[in-house]
């Protein structure tokens, strides 16, 4: 009911300012208005309701709100205003899923209670005693939530906080999370998800070596996961490895890549060499010698776990970091840009960004320049192994920077690949903390440096890789839900007991048309893109032409591959040398130092920019940015109106139609043409009328103006901001007030 | 690494690349520059009355310097000579770089080194000489100096009205010597009131109209300081101009006085006679201060920018380090306050007084920037070249003073980067605002860079006044004759010009940015790329060539009656298709 109970312990009066006049609240007391109810997707459940709620507006200090009545199901926590919904600007960048009142159970971060004017978070204990004046929600997209439950009957507050902390914070079984609920039908439009390859059959991993011309063993032994439950189903290692049984699939060299040059990235799980066992060191000398057989007989190995920072780390100084931009008020916010740019570092954040990138770019350099083989290991090879791989093979590899090319390697690296998603992402709230870490996330900032130096060179926008950081936490898809191949097929088949209505029907993210409609689904794209022209072949190959000019650096490797036939008893010979003093001269050698890095980036940066070829990013302090887009999305205080990227999309876009539609006057007019012309593609809609980017906000497409008006957002405190202690500050402006001018 | 302006270079020649008038001084060969990027580099070194000139031939790809002496702020010999006759020389310059050289000393100790004829044509203000400005006698097709007419540019914003008139008070600068011969007053004040006014306000700088408001009539007037003092020391003249001021605007019955000052400071100057309105003599005016700081913690601020950029970036550290030089906070402050002008003028439909303690630092940043966001005119390019011409040069900013042009005296604590703090600023919202303006980057680049170079007159000087005394339209060329006669190079691709928009930038530092692209511009790993700009620019080259295409085929439809389809206007061009068809 949504009535408010007369005389009740809750005064109706509000003290504060409010949308809603207390006259209006009080005519609440008359006959319920019609019931609000939230739009339940397929599966979804309803468990308790609030009303009336106040969820205050962000905007400002003075308290305002709007009244409302806030849910929880099975899926997400809602608030419906009390409010007829405005006249909402014709938003082309919807979430079907959820709005902007909705959060995901699996998106909530923290909850935070303000008792007696005192902020606690929340935790299992509290939540049985009493409950809080007002709810602060922090999601992990970075919205901040706030509502007032002292209006509503106090069971009914009592019962929301507590269902709402039960169903977000409480440790729960995976068959809770309501993609097992979920019944969404399977779109028609799946296009998306035939293109992307999705590395569960043994044809996408024999295409994927015929492309980069691997030369390797597929395995497909552990089909039924007899060999290791935490090895992908099928994978591919170097060809001369006969014993997979032993020691359960560690340290196998699993192969992520194949440079043109024949060499190849591997990774692989390693236990720190602390280990006294002499039997599982010889074991490891044969794998690393397998991968030094792939080409050339050099390898180089590299322990991640000794030269980065461990998933703990990372857990820490990304928690501290996030903090920043969960800003809660405008005082909040004006105080913190004081010390931005200290407080940013001090999280490290940026600097663990910057290692990673830097790892990557000794990687590719093992492979462009020397042509060595390369074998990354970490103990379980399914964390930052997943980080450098996928890293390394964006900067080689032009076809994973297209859309396309982008999911698969999602899917080979990470999915397949067996990163531990439920564990890393604590989709299920776990208390040990061990083993959450923002992996995932840390891998997407990383292309977004790429993304945001070398724009040109990706098919995919920045708010692709947003929306796609916002999607690990929707409790949808299938594909972040799993720590493992093995995990995935047993879940999956143990839920859908219902042998005839077939597998799970749970969606994987790249189904984008589950969330986006297709005119949404535009936005993912980067308009600057340079498309490749493409050749007349049949045959994809994507990087080999770029790949062949030479860089002229000193190198003691071989450059070109030695031709196939000719000399191979000699060439035989020579590898046998090469393999004893490579060997000898890269295992267990310690990092490549940095300095031989700089100088493989400079001359690549002195060299043609060609985003179809290698792609190295600039690592330097001043490059490393934030990325603003996901960060600072949701905060009013940094909106550009009329500003900021989507004034340039906009004009962009309105060029390219320019360009079409003069291409098609062209065409037109070439009446011989006439008949090919329906089947030419035309940019048909312009994404945003072009008067109105001139007041759009720079957050678009994830905040609209309607937030607030058109007003300058002036900030306080700034007296705070500068003290400048120093004898300068008191001088006089004139020097020298004798000197005259003439 | 190469400097801006090479009118007449000739790559193909190893010759120097001399501009008209421009002579050679000195030359020597075997000089060492100590790059800190790349190591030493031998090569030779030549010195004209312009430019110095270095150039290392045994190179791939050839290395080059090539950098106005007017750039220079200190040049000083490092060190005693070493056994081998080495000395090394120490270059700092006004554009965020040092320069190292190392050279034997000449055997024949009559004859001076290179470094001794760099010294003298580095600073001819103090070896009595005059800048190449004055000898530099390039023709471009336009003249710049005639971009600026003060008559035009008001009347353009609607005056005189029947508010506002234009005094010719101080046609000979007799009124102010710092301010222009123009001045835009109330109707309802006298000349001789104007007068007793500019005894009382810190070198005769009198609030005068900087701009209008077309519709609310809001205007942005202009002072220094009262002279107020420590007894608080009234002006009826003064506080009647100010109510004219207010009256001149039916909108409003308020008024507020932007003092740019920490309130602390502008209390500080009553020691001095100077001050700040009190309330009680100025009723309806509300005084605000902007908590801007001075011209030496300004300096101090870019010193330790440098210290923090230049050579070498520690990158762990860059966040802080940045941080500590405290040159985007003040930033920050400049905005802020310029932005709380422009929302007063705006939204509040009120007139706004600007001052800080002269009126020719803060004042001109502070005026100029509200300017830029609330009149789209000052965001083209020849707009701005008129706000730069008003607010700035004709209102008597002390170029010469705070650049020090010619001049040899580095530690003059007049010296302060106040004009490039407000092209930052500008920069900050180009960048927050990447269609409104039609001028790019490397227009603002250019200004900067010709700031300090001495080849044109245009920053000259330090007031008007100044100006015409030394004839210097007469017998410089302006640096708009440059840039106008070249314009496609500084255009801004993206431009849309909103002509109503009023632009209110976001001033939290976590929008500001360092401007890369020009602070640490001499470091080679920062190389700026502009792919958007440059993709742009394809497309706009595009849409020309199938303008040009359709209106061919539109004439030849025209042309030819019957025949119909034997005739093609060549085969479809190359596929651009950089467009996404998703639909």
């Amino acid at each position: 009911m949504l009535s408010l109970g007369s005389g009740g312990a809750k005064s109706t009066k509000p003290s504060f300012v409010s949308y809603v006049t207390p006259e209006e609240i009080k005519s609440e007391k008359d006959p319920p208005k019609q019931e609000k109810h939230p739009d339940l997707l397929p599966g979804e459940v309803e468990f308790c309701s609030a009303n009336p709620i106040l969820k205050y507006t962000q905007d400002d200090l003075s308290q305002r709100g709007v009244f409302g009545t806030l849910f929880c199901t099975n899926f997400r926590v809602t608030f419906i205003s009390d409010e007829k919904p405005q006249e909402k600007t014709d938003k082309t960048f919807k979430n079907k899923l959820y709005g902007e009142n909705d959060i995901p159970l699996m998106c909530v971060d923290h909850i935070y209670g303000v008792y007696d004017e005192k902020r606690k978070l929340i935790t299992g204990g509290l939540v049985k005693n009493k409950y809080p004046s007002k709810m602060i929600i922090h999601c992990k997209d970075l919205r901040v939530f706030q509502f007032s439950l002292t209006f509503s009957k106090e069971e009914d507050a009592k019962k929301i906080f507590q269902g709402i902390a039960h169903h977000c914070l409480e440790e729960k079984s995976l068959k809770c999370v309501f993609a097992f609920s979920y019944m969404g039908t399977p779109s028609p439009e799946m296009q998306w998800k035939q293109e992307t390859v999705m590395f569960d059959s043994p044809e996408d991993w024999t295409q994927e070596m015929k492309r980069t011309k691997a030369n390797c063993r597929l395995v497909t032994e552990n089909e039924n996961f007899e060999l290791s439950q935490r090895l992908p189903k099928y994978f591919v290692i170097p060809l001369t490895i006969g014993d997979l049984f032993s020691y359960q699939g560690k340290g196998l060299p699993i192969w992520c890549w194949s440079h043109y040059s024949g060499c190849a990235l591997f990774k692989a799980s390693f236990p720190p060499v602390t280990q006294e066992d002499g039997d599982f060191q010889k074991h490891l000398d044969t794998m690393i010698n397998a991968v030094a057989h792939n080409h050339l007989y050099s390898v180089k190995t590299e322990d991640l776990s000794e030269s980065l920072p461990n998933i703990q780390d990372i857990q820490q100084s990304y928690n501290k970091f996030k903090q920043f931009f969960l800003i809660e008020n405008s005082t909040d916010f004006w105080l913190s840009d004081v010390k931005w740019f200290s407080s940013l570092e001090s999280s490290g954040w940026l600097d663990i960004i910057r290692q990673c990138l830097q790892k990557a770019v000794e990687v590719v350099e093992c492979l462009e320049k020397d042509n060595t083989n390369v074998l990354i290991t970490e103990e379980e090879g399914t964390d930052l192994c997943c980080v450098i791989s996928s890293l390394a093979q964006i900067m080689l590899d032009p076809y994973y920077r297209t859309l396309m090319g982008f999911q698969s390697l999602v899917q080979k690296e990470w999915v397949a690949g067996c990163h531990a998603f439920l564990d890393r992402c604590n989709h299920l709230h776990q208390k040990d903390k061990e083993y959450h870490s923002p992996v995932f996330l840390l891998f997407l900032e990383c292309v977004w440096q790429l993304v945001h130096q070398h724009s040109p060179a990706f098919q995919f926008s920045e708010t692709y890789l947003t929306v796609l950081s916002d999607s690990v936490h929707v409790p949808v898809f299938s594909t972040f839900l799993f720590n493992s191949s093995h995990h995935r097929e047993s879940v999956m088949k143990a839920e859908s007991p219902l042998a005839q209505s077939g597998p799970l029907s749970c969606p994987t993210v790249w189904d984008w048309s589950v969330q986006f409609d297709s005119k949404a689904q535009n936005f993912f794209f980067n308009p600057l893109y340079l498309e490749k022209v493409k050749h007349d072949r049949a045959v994809r190959k994507p990087h080999k032409p770029k790949h062949q000019r030479n860089l002229s650096l000193p190198s003691t490797a071989f450059k070109t591959p030695p031709k196939k036939g000719f000399f191979k008893d000699e060439t035989d010979s020579l590898k046998k040398m090469l393999r004893v003093k490579r060997l000898s001269r890269w295992r267990g050698s310690p990092d490549a130092p940095t300095a031989t890095t700089r100088e493989f980036f400079e001359s690549w940066q002195h060299r043609p920019l060609d985003y179809h070829g290698l792609l190295l990013p600039c690592l330097d302090g001043p490059a490393v940015h934030i990325w603003m887009q996901r960060y600072l999305r949701w905060i009013p205080e940094v909106y550009i109106l009329g500003g900021g990227s989507v004034a340039v999309m906009t004009k962009l876009m309105e060029l390219l139609s320019q360009v079409q539609d003069l291409k098609r006057v062209l065409e037109q007019r070439d009446s011989s043409q006439a008949a090919k012309l329906d089947h030419r593609p035309y940019f048909q809609h312009r994404l945003l009328s072009f008067d109105s980017s001139g007041r759009l906000s720079s957050s678009f497409p994830f905040a609209y103006t309607c937030y607030r008006s058109f007003k300058p957002i002036i900030p306080t405190g700034l007296m705070q901001s500068l003290m400048v202690t120093d004898s300068l500050a008191s001088q006089e402006d004139e020097a020298s007030s004798v000197v005259s001018f003439v | 690494m190469f400097f801006c302006v090479q009118v007449y270079k000739d790559p193909s020649k190893g010759e120097l690349p001399l501009l008209p008038e421009e002579h050679v001084q000195d030359s020597a060969k075997d000089v060492t520059y100590i790059c800190p990027f790349i190591g030493p580099v031998r090569g030779s070194l030549s010195v004209t009355n312009y430019r110095l000139f270095f150039r290392c031939t045994d190179r791939e790809p050839v290395f080059g310097l090539d950098l106005p002496l007017g750039v220079l702020s200190r040049v000083e010999k490092i060190g005693a000579a070493t056994s081998r006759g080495d000395v090394s020389y120490g270059l700092a310059c006004k554009d965020m770089r040092n320069l190292r050289f190392v050279h034997k000393e000449p055997e024949d100790s009559l004859k001076k080194s290179v470094f001794e004829v760099l010294m003298k044509f580095a600073f001819p203000v103090s070896n009595n000489m005059s800048l190449f400005a004055f000898e530099y006698k390039q023709v471009f097709p336009e003249n710049g100096w005639k971009v600026y007419d003060p008559l035009a540019e008001y009347k353009r914003q609607g005056l005189p009205n029947e508010s506002w008139r234009i005094s010719k008070v101080n046609d000979h600068y007799e009124l102010c010597d710092s301010y222009p011969a123009a001045l835009v007053v109330p109707v309802t004040i006298t000349d001789e009131e104007l007068r007793r006014v500019s005894s009382f306000r810190a070198k005769g700088r009198i609030p005068v109209l900087s701009w209008i408001h077309p519709e609310s009539q809001a205007a942005v007037v202009r002072a220094s300081q009262p002279m107020v003092g420590q007894n608080g020391r009234r002006c009826k003249e003064d506080e009647k101009l100010l109510q004219a001021i207010m009256d001149a605007n039916a909108q409003s019955h308020k008024m507020f006085i932007f003092d740019a000052r920490p309130s602390v400071n502008a209390a500080a100057n009553k020691m001095k006679g100077g001050g700040y309105e009190s309330e009680d003599a100025y009723q309806n005016a509300e005084l605000v201060f902007l908590d801007i700081h001075n011209i030496h913690v300004m300096r101090e601020s870019l010193r330790k920018l440098k210290e923090v950029v230049y050579p070498n970036i520690e990158d762990s550290h860059w966040l802080s380090n940045l941080e500590s030089t405290h040159w985007l906070e003040h930033i920050k402050l400049i905005l802020a306050g310029a932005l709380r002008i422009a929302d007063k003028v705006e939204s509040g439909k009120t007139s706004v007084v600007v001052h800080c303690s002269d009126g020719w630092d803060r004042t001109p940043q502070l005026t100029s920037l509200a300017l830029i966001m609330l009149d789209s005119h000052y965001r083209t390019i020849r707009g701005f070249q008129i706000l730069l011409e008003k607010e700035w040069l004709s209102f008597g900013h002390r170029f010469q003073q705070r650049v020090g042009h010619g001049d040899k005296n580095h530690t003059d604590a007049d010296r302060s980067p106040i004009f490039l703090q407000f092209i930052d600023c500008v920069w900050q919202m180009t960048r927050q605002f990447p269609a409104a303006f039609e001028f790019n980057e490397y227009f603002l680049i250019t200004i900067l860079d010709h700031l300090y170079s001495c080849l044109f007159g245009t920053f000259l000087c330090n007031s008007e006044q100044q100006r015409l005394k030394e004839e210097v339209p007469k017998h410089t060329v302006s640096l708009w004759s440059f840039v106008n006669s070249q314009l496609e190079e500084f255009v801004n691709p993206l431009y849309v010009g909103y002509p109503s928009h009023v632009l209110f930038p976001t001033v939290g530092i976590r929008h500001l940015q360092l401007w890369v692209t020009y602070y640490i511009r001499w470091n080679p790993r920062m190389r700026p790329q502009e792919p958007v700009h440059q993709r742009y620019k394809e497309l706009l080259a595009k849409r020309a060539e199938l303008q040009k295409r359709v209106e061919e085929l539109q004439r030849e439809a025209a042309n030819r009656t019957a025949s119909s389809s034997s005739e093609r206007a060549g085969s479809p061009t190359r596929s651009i298709t950089p467009v996404q068809t998703f639909v």
